[in-house]
């Protein structure tokens, strides 16, 4: 070892002193990564609150040299505006109704969530089996989750391809199972969404959820499963009362993160972003698209900041709620 | 457990192998289908890159020149090989190349009896026309260092550059820091603790929102320093790492104290080296998190001297918006370093998500 020669410590004479001998001790290790933290992760989090409150307005990045900020206090004014709603000839209208729509939208890609998760297990059991050479499978399952967002899209913005003249490779399929019309996927209002839900589930259905059910199957004993053909047992009812409930703990953990990363949406932000434009007509924007659209198209980060803060208020609240009720569905061997 | 299964169970498992192999094939194929479809296209003419039905195998018609004329190759009914010279109102005007005794023969037949010869074709070369990337060429790149770089070889550089910075400050910062927080005791460690964990569930736009008005307000958009230093500090890292040391046996470093160890070598010559698993993983984690991130490159830059892969990628579907075949050739070029490394390496990495419970 060459560990630098260090005196033995001085018995130390007081508690505070030594609670300050113990700091200056680690600060060195915990000053390079907190003070970037502090900059880069906690105090932002503080300043988009801020920000949210303001009028700020921001040129382009490559417009640096007429930057002309503009920072006004507004209270919540911007919440009003994005959350509020007005009588209008006797209707009820919403101050910014465009963001209910995208949140609609948000939430409406949101239901491949519980399909990608379902797909997860059914994979995750198939797995698990002990077969030759299934790490084969599970590495080909995993792929679309190591590949780059932007690449992937592009590939299926071509298998979506829907052109007068030009059938992409999914409606060539359809076609040659005898669907004489198929859909223009990301051209078409009703099936842009679809599409992407389609595309998720390709992408996430082999991905982290997977393993991380394969993982908490294999880490069920063997046992449960003798003991439970021992009573009787058929397949159904093992799956049901042994694998089910052993794996709850794998399962609120995968739903938790997984709502929390579909608010987020940054796979369906990239999508939206490169194969619609969040269109057509706004059919595939979402939150994520719309906080990026006021803060770098059009320039107005309080704007964004305040949908932004809407949003995280949206995970925490989920989170809460889960925290709360999904809780009780966990068993915990 | 029981030594001899009765015949039937034995058939009944054999079975449901059998039929968990179809299925697993099956989803295999679904899955690895755009895939096989990106490499499909990358390799065809442009003019054969949409057909119906669609060909999984690039192929182009079969020509030979006939008299200084490029002629098509196509099979007429009852097995004779053909050329097609023209056509003309009546049907096609053909010559016989084969079999040998009739070679030269002329004749007429409606076009309905050829059947057209197709070889197969690989265009390799659309992979040298997308790494050109035609109109990317950076003028001073990378600190200054090249003068005149073109084409895919700016985004590769720049993510690469961008990538291990990243990678290497981020296990640098957040193993020391981790160190103190499952290691030592100091005042305030819980609370601070607890600061980093309050900020994993944050969504990462309330933070980067900020930090771009920041780095707009500097002038420091359209710089490495933009893309490296907000992802080198992550809590995550810190976090994961913190788990992982915490479960290293306290005995070990007690024996060190004894020995005069200095916390410092501590961390290097016990903690470290025992924490290799966790390290690999959160190394591959976040190398391939920020060589595969879009939106925070997006947002701080828009000079092509700095963009990294994926906005790189963006960039050439602006200019390439119909041409599919380099489109493919280019998402090639983008995911193949990355899934050549991840099929290597998967059992190191699938393992490190089971280690440490932790997602994208």
């Amino acid at each position: 070892m060459t560990s630098t020669p260090h005196p033995p410590a001085a018995p130390a004479p007081s508690a505070r002193r030594r609670g300050a001998g113990a700091l200056t001790q680690a600060l060195p290790f915990l000053l390079p990564n907190l003070l970037g933290f502090l900059a880069f992760t906690f105090l932002p989090v503080l300043a988009c609150f801020a920000l949210s409150l303001t009028d700020y307005r921001l040129a382009p990045i490559s417009h640096l040299r007429d930057l002309r900020e503009q920072v006004e206090f507004v209270g919540l004014r911007n919440f009003v505006r994005l959350l509020g709603f007005r009588r209008e000839a006797g209707r009820l209208l919403a101050n910014d109704p465009e963001f209910w729509r995208y949140l609609g939208n948000t939430l409406f890609l949101m239901l491949g969530i519980p399909l990608s998760i379902a797909g997860s297990f059914l994979l995750a059991l198939l797995l698990n089996q002990p077969l030759r050479g299934v790490t084969i499978f599970r590495t080909i399952y995993f792929l679309p989750t190591v590949s780059s967002a932007v690449a992937v899209c592009i590939v299926w913005k071509w298998i979506f391809h829907q052109q007068p003249n030009e059938v992409g490779l999914l409606n060539s399929l359809l076609m040659t199972l005898g669907v004489s019309h198929p859909p223009d996927w990301l051209g078409s209002m009703t099936w842009a969404k679809p599409a992407f839900i389609i595309m998720t589930l390709w992408a996430t259905v082999g991905g982290y959820n997977c393993v991380l059910f394969l993982a908490g199957l294999q880490g069920i004993p063997e046992e449960l499963y003798e003991a439970a053909a021992l009573d009787g047992a058929g397949p159904w009812a093992r799956l049901r009362h042994v694998t089910w409930p052993m794996l709850s703990p794998t399962t609120f953990f995968v739903v938790t993160m997984s709502v929390i990363a579909g608010f987020q949406g940054s796979f369906l932000f990239t999508a939206a972003f490169l194969m619609t434009a969040g269109g057509p007509a706004g059919a595939t924007t979402t939150l994520m698209l719309y906080i990026y659209n006021y803060a770098i198209s059009w320039h107005q980060l309080g704007y964004a900041a305040a949908i932004a803060v809407v949003l995280f208020a949206l995970v925490l609240g989920f989170t809460l709620l889960n925290w709360r009720y999904g809780q009780r569905l966990v068993h915990y061997a | 457990m029981i030594r001899a299964l009765r015949p039937t169970t034995r058939r009944r498992t054999r079975a449901l192998h059998l039929l968990s192999y179809l299925a697993l094939a099956a989803i295999g194929v679904t899955m690895l289908m755009p895939f096989a479809w990106m490499i499909s296209t990358s390799l065809k003419a442009p003019a054969y890159a949409v057909e119906f039905p669609p060909r999984w195998i690039p192929s182009e018609p079969a020509t030979v020149e006939i008299e200084g004329r490029v002629c098509r190759v196509a099979r007429l009914a009852g097995d004779l090989r053909v050329a097609v010279v023209s056509y003309s109102p009546e049907g096609a005007h053909v010559q016989v190349l084969a079999p040998r005794s009739r070679a030269g023969e002329r004749l007429v037949v409606p076009e309905d009896r050829l059947e057209m010869v197709r070889v197969v074709r690989l265009r390799w070369e659309n992979y040298a026309e997308a790494w050109r990337a035609r109109g990317v060429r950076v003028r001073e790149a990378f600190f200054g260092l090249a003068r005149q770089v073109d084409g895919f070889l700016v985004f590769y550089l720049n993510s690469i550059i961008v990538s291990l910075c990243v990678t290497v400050g981020t296990v640098f910062t957040s193993s020391l820091a981790a160190f103190a927080f499952a290691r030592l005791r100091f005042p305030g460690r819980d609370a601070i603790f607890l600061g980093y964990l309050a900020t994993l569930m944050v969504p990462s736009i309330v933070i980067m929102l900020p930090v771009y008005a920041l780095l707009s307000n500097l002038r420091m958009t359209n710089s490495y320093s933009a893309l490296i230093l907000p992802a080198m500090f992550s809590a995550y890292g810190t976090f994961l790492l913190r788990q992982f040391f915490m479960t290293i046996p306290q005995e070990l470093e007690d024996a060190a104290v004894m020995d005069g160890a200095s916390p410092f070598a501590i961390y290097r010559h016990i903690i470290l080296p025992l924490s290799k698993p966790a390290l690999a993983t959160l190394t591959t984690f976040v190398f391939l998190h920020s060589w595969n991130d879009f939106l925070w490159p997006l947002m701080v830059v828009d000079r092509l001297a700095l963009k990294t892969l994926p906005i790189g990628l963006a960039h050439f579907q602006d200019s390439y918006t119909t041409e599919y075949h380099l489109l493919m050739a280019a998402s090639v070029i983008v995911m193949a370093p990355v899934l050549i490394v991840f099929v290597l390496g998967q059992r190191y990495f699938v393992r490190g998500i089971v280690l440490s419970g932790l997602k994208g």
